[in-house]
């Protein structure tokens, strides 16, 4: 009787579980919203994604060739398409081409593996692309949907036409803001919240169209805590810290700052809540340091809209607690059984 | 009835697989044609035999004494001639120890069994008829149980755990054994309660063994509670039950003891009414075998059976890829040859496919998993980081040596990574440093004392107290001595005789 | 308001993330007790190849300021690095390791002339005058200390298992 004694030690049992699986469960969870930003804001969201998805598998290849990895299983391991995702959900559907290619080299070449690759960077490479973009070409990143009410969204040859850069300068309504950059300009210009609130870009919890965005990647994201991709305590703390923030302030002073439910269906938020600031790479592992993550975030968004110079503080919030989550982790260890403190 | 339930911190829930082999019951196997007895068991020292090569025995005769304090005595399980006393493979497979092989005459004439302890036998009679019958804990760790009782003579026991809770997937020896004799487990645990005079005794069952928990219940009454725990796994962890059901931590690196806690596996209790009443040593266990094999199920197997033998009986047909995990499939370890003894504390044989060997682990996403369902709340993944850069002074801060080597994080890792053997490498190291450590330590003194006595020969002259059979010499002359000596060297040198062979010269003997 | 605020949040963190204790041998540290920790490192071989008459000679030294960190061969880049982490300094690339080594009598040479005995710094040869010495193997730190002494070689030094 012979018998083999395997590779490795025990355990010689294992969940069904790996990081494919995870990074596959992630992009399914985000497909509600793209379907949504589709109906709302046109055929440009896919061009984005589409786009996105090739340029980062193409980035990625090189980039591993050149660190001399080899291409299975990394390249399909997921990270890339869920970096794409998230930075193609950020920028705005009529972006060129070539802003995408420049913010998604940058964001996987020098953010993720000038660090060391998957696992090892400090900061979500698809927020350090995106602001890196915004800091750049602050113009170029505002080709968002119009304002009013009466128009509607671009057909797919236009979105063609716009994406290669072959549209002429943005006519008025088609470089419109987003809700939230509305509400920041005519609130800066001594209007209150009473008269802009009856404007017709308001829907019933913020904007007309970016509500719904925000409710599909609220399902998407409750969907992802039901099978444990994700754990609650970041999501819940980062809603929960900027809507008791944004309520404080919107009761000390209703008309000058604006409600907490626009704040938390406005924007990234519900993005940046279960998507990106969960990415656990570039957030603390501590059950405790998450907590007061997810707390500081919530802050930072809210303090950087309303204060600040940009109108969605999701993706600066996010970097700045990046940077401080080592820090953090170290400084909330949990107590072991048994220990004395 | 309820226990009382306090949370412990981590956990994970494991696909279960034991109807595979609780619904039948246990089955006495054949006699092997050969028992093998290592001396030395997991915990303390050899033991030393007491029979020789060409002895005839018999069923339950003493074939090896304790040696010192934390030993155990070895007793044969059924008549037979001692083959040999010499080094034979022990598990996993890839070492051998020095083991009592007897030869089965398959007459199975045994030894009057010892007189039943009294009713009010006290606890130093209770624990000396258990060094007799050589009871260790047979939950895994093989701690000789007299030790235990001893320490629960001399402290505090407030609690007294009878620990059923067979967390493990697969393995199903203990919950049969809970269905079969449950007269016998309580009846242990109420001579236990009695020879260190704890303050209460539960007996802990998991929730998915009614069966077994309704045999055990019958037989409880005030001075025994029996009760469920949840089915997370490692809930059967030492540390991890005591906190459980008494809400006290046990201290890092330290011993139930410690927490007014004293924990027994239920078949290390059934081995105490067996010594104790039934005047039996410790012969026989429960194993499970499961898995891919015919006929799964538990097995009354002798000790010193072959595993290869209840192998067979289970109908395994023997193919190379499958592989033979000794224990469960979380802490258990792959034999790599089978004619292995089964021994006091082998719970489970398992068959399954052998882990494919080329699955690569993929680099850490620091998902946080590990950390989550650590039993003792260890930052697994700091420590995974430095036991791979070697950081071990770091590790050993974050209480690496507290790890019980569970296994619950390698199986949560999405990347696969093997977390154990990372912990077990940094803990080998961190011994490997100590015992150098311990060496300089020893030099120091010795250096120290040196230097004193080269001092102390400075102010002191030379007295007639060297006692050195050579007499004493004053300086010249034994410079002369020297002078002298070393001509006759040089002389023989130039000669050119042969020096002695090297071996001659071997006086390095410690 | 909120630049300030955010600049103290950022400035406590940054605080907080580099503030240490000061690690300064020198002050308000006895003497005695920094040469303790400094020879606790060391590994006792009392070989004297750092230049100094013994593992605590060079602790002294080293506390004094004369001697680098990195003169001990059997203590080799482990000790080097565990120096460099106590007194917080620049680590400094290490000397070479020695291999652990034995030292062996040839009893068949030995004339029993006690000058070994004497040598050894740790006592791990034992003998009289006119009598076998020999080497205590599980003692010897094989500093090598023995050879020079022996008026006919008869001591040699053998890499050890471990």
């Amino acid at each position: 009787m012979t018998a083999t004694s395997g590779g490795a030690g025990s355990p010689h049992l294992h969940q069904p579980a790996s990081v494919a699986l995870v990074m596959r469960q992630v992009l399914m969870a985000i497909i509600p919203m793209l379907v949504v930003m589709f109906y709302c804001y046109g055929p440009g969201v896919i061009l984005q994604w589409l786009w996105a998805l090739l340029v980062a598998h193409a980035c990625e290849a090189l980039l591993l060739r050149w660190r001399g990895l080899p291409l299975q299983p990394h390249l399909s391991d997921g990270s890339a398409a869920v970096t794409a995702t998230i930075f193609a959900l950020a920028m705005p559907p009529w972006a060129p081409w070539w802003l995408t290619v420049m913010g998604l080299v940058f964001a996987l070449a020098l953010v993720k593996h000038a660090y060391g690759g998957l696992g090892h960077n400090l900061f979500n490479p698809a927020m350090a692309g995106y602001v890196f973009l915004l800091l750049c070409f602050p113009v170029a990143m505002k080709a968002w949907a119009p304002i009013d009410a009466g128009h509607t969204a671009p057909g797919w040859i236009e979105s063609l036409i716009r994406f290669v850069g072959g549209a002429p300068s943005p006519v008025d309504g088609y470089s419109g803001a987003t809700v939230l950059e509305y509400t920041r300009t005519q609130l800066r210009a001594m209007k209150m919240m009473s008269e802009i609130g009856s404007q017709p870009i308001y829907g019933l919890l913020g904007d007309r169209n970016a509500q719904w965005v925000n409710v599909a990647a609220f399902v998407g994201g409750l969907w992802l805590l039901r099978i444990g991709v994700i754990r609650w305590q970041i999501p819940a703390a980062l809603l929960s810290a900027l809507f008791i923030i944004a309520t404080v302030f919107h009761l000390a002073d209703g008309d000058r700052y604006a409600p907490p439910l626009l704040h938390l269906f406005s924007g990234a938020t519900m993005l940046g809540a279960f998507f990106v600031a969960t990415d656990p790479v570039s957030a603390p592992g501590t059950q405790r340091g998450r907590l007061l993550f997810g707390i500081a975030v919530g802050l930072l968004i809210y303090l950087i809209r309303t204060f600040g110079n940009y109108p969605d503080g999701v993706a600066f919030a996010v970097l700045i607690m990046n940077g401080a989550a080592p820090f953090i982790e170290r400084h909330t260890q949990p107590r072991i059984l048994g220990a004395r403190s | 009835m309820t226990l009382p339930q306090h949370a412990w911190g981590g956990g994970v829930r494991v696909p279960r697989h034991k109807n595979l082999s609780n619904t039948g019951a246990s089955r006495v196997p054949p006699l092997p044609a050969r028992l093998i007895y290592p001396l030395r068991s997991h915990i303390g020292t050899a033991a030393r035999p007491i029979i020789k090569p060409g002895d005839r025995v018999l069923r339950g005769q003493c074939l090896a004494q304790p040696d010192t304090y934390v030993s155990q005595a070895l007793h044969a399980a059924t008549s037979g001639v001692v083959r040999d006393i010499g080094d034979f493979p022990v598990a996993p497979g890839d070492i051998t120890a020095t083991c009592i092989v007897i030869e089965v005459d398959g007459e199975g004439r045994s030894v009057d069994p010892w007189p039943p302890l009294s009713a009010d036998a006290d606890g130093d009679a209770i624990q000396r008829r258990l060094v007799e019958a050589g009871v260790i804990g047979m939950g895994g760790a093989g701690f000789p149980s007299h030790v235990k009782v001893r320490e629960g003579l001399t402290r505090t026991v407030q609690t007294l755990i009878i620990n059923g809770v067979e967390c493990e997937p697969y393995i199903t020896c203990d919950d049969r054994l809970m269905r079969e004799h449950a007269t016998g487990i309580v009846a242990g645990a109420r001579w236990l309660k009695r020879a260190v005079n704890a303050g209460e005794c539960f007996i802990a069952v998991e929730e998915d063994m009614p069966e077994a928990l309704a045999a055990l219940q019958s037989h409880a009454g005030e001075d025994v509670t029996v009760g469920s725990v949840p089915a997370i796994y490692p809930a059967g962890g030492e540390k991890q039950l005591i906190k459980m059901l008494t809400g006290r931590e046990v201290p890092s690196k330290g011993l139930p003891i410690q927490a007014g806690v004293l924990m027994h596996n239920v078949a290390t209790a059934q081995a105490v009414y067996q010594a104790v009443v039934e005047g039996r040593p410790l012969m026989s266990r429960y194993v499970t075998v499961t898995g891919s094999v015919q006929q799964p199920g538990n097995w009354q197997a002798l000790l010193g059976t072959p595993v290869s033998h209840l192998l067979q009986q289970s109908g395994w047909g023997g193919y190379g890829k499958q592989q033979v995990i000794m224990g469960g499939p979380m802490m258990g370890m792959a034999l790599s040859h089978l004619e292995v003894p089964v021994t006091k504390v082998t719970n489970c044989l398992l068959v399954q496919e052998a882990a494919r060997v080329s699955m690569m682990s993929m680099p850490c996403i620091r998902c946080g998993e590990c950390l989550r369902v650590c039993p003792v709340q260890l930052n697994a993944r700091a420590l995974y980081e430095y036991a791979r850069a070697g950081d071990l002074d770091a590790a050993q801060d974050l209480h690496l040596f507290d790890c019980i080597e569970c296994g619950a994080c390698a199986y949560v890792c999405p990347s696969h990574i093997p977390l154990v053997s990372y912990y077990r490498q940094a803990k080998a190291g961190i011994a490997a440093t100590e015992r150098r450590q311990q060496t300089a330590a020893e030099n120091r003194r010795r250096y120290e004392r040196h230097e004193q006595r080269l001092a102390a020969d400075q102010t002191a002259p030379e007295t007639a107290e060297s006692a050195s059979p050579a007499g004493t010499m004053d300086k010249e002359a034994m410079r002369a001595e020297i002078t002298a000596a070393v001509e006759r060297v040089r002389a023989k040198r130039a000669a050119n005789e042969p020096p002695d062979p090297t071996n001659g010269g071997e006086s390095g003997a410690a | 308001m909120l630049p300030w605020l955010l600049l103290a949040i950022v400035g406590l963190a940054a605080g907080f993330s580099v503030a240490r204790p000061a690690r300064d041998p020198g002050k308000g540290l006895a003497l005695a007790e920094e040469t303790d920790r400094i020879d606790a490192l060391l590994p006792q071989t009392q070989c004297g190849l750092c230049g100094y008459r013994g593992c605590r000679p060079y602790a002294e030294a080293v506390v004094r300021g004369e001697a680098a960190i990195n003169r001990c061969p059997p203590g080799g880049t482990e000790t080097v690095a565990a120096l460099a982490d106590l007194l917080g300094v620049e680590p400094m690339p290490a000397p070479a390791m020695s291999p652990p080594r034995v030292a062996l009598i040839d009893e068949a040479t030995c004339i029993g002339c006690t000058l070994c005995l004497d040598a050894c710094p740790v006592d791990a040869i034992i003998g009289a005058p006119k009598l076998m010495h020999t080497v205590i193997a599980a003692l010897c730190t094989g500093c090598g200390l023995c050879l020079p002494p022996c008026p006919v070689d008869c001591i040699q030094l053998r890499t050890s298992g471990g």
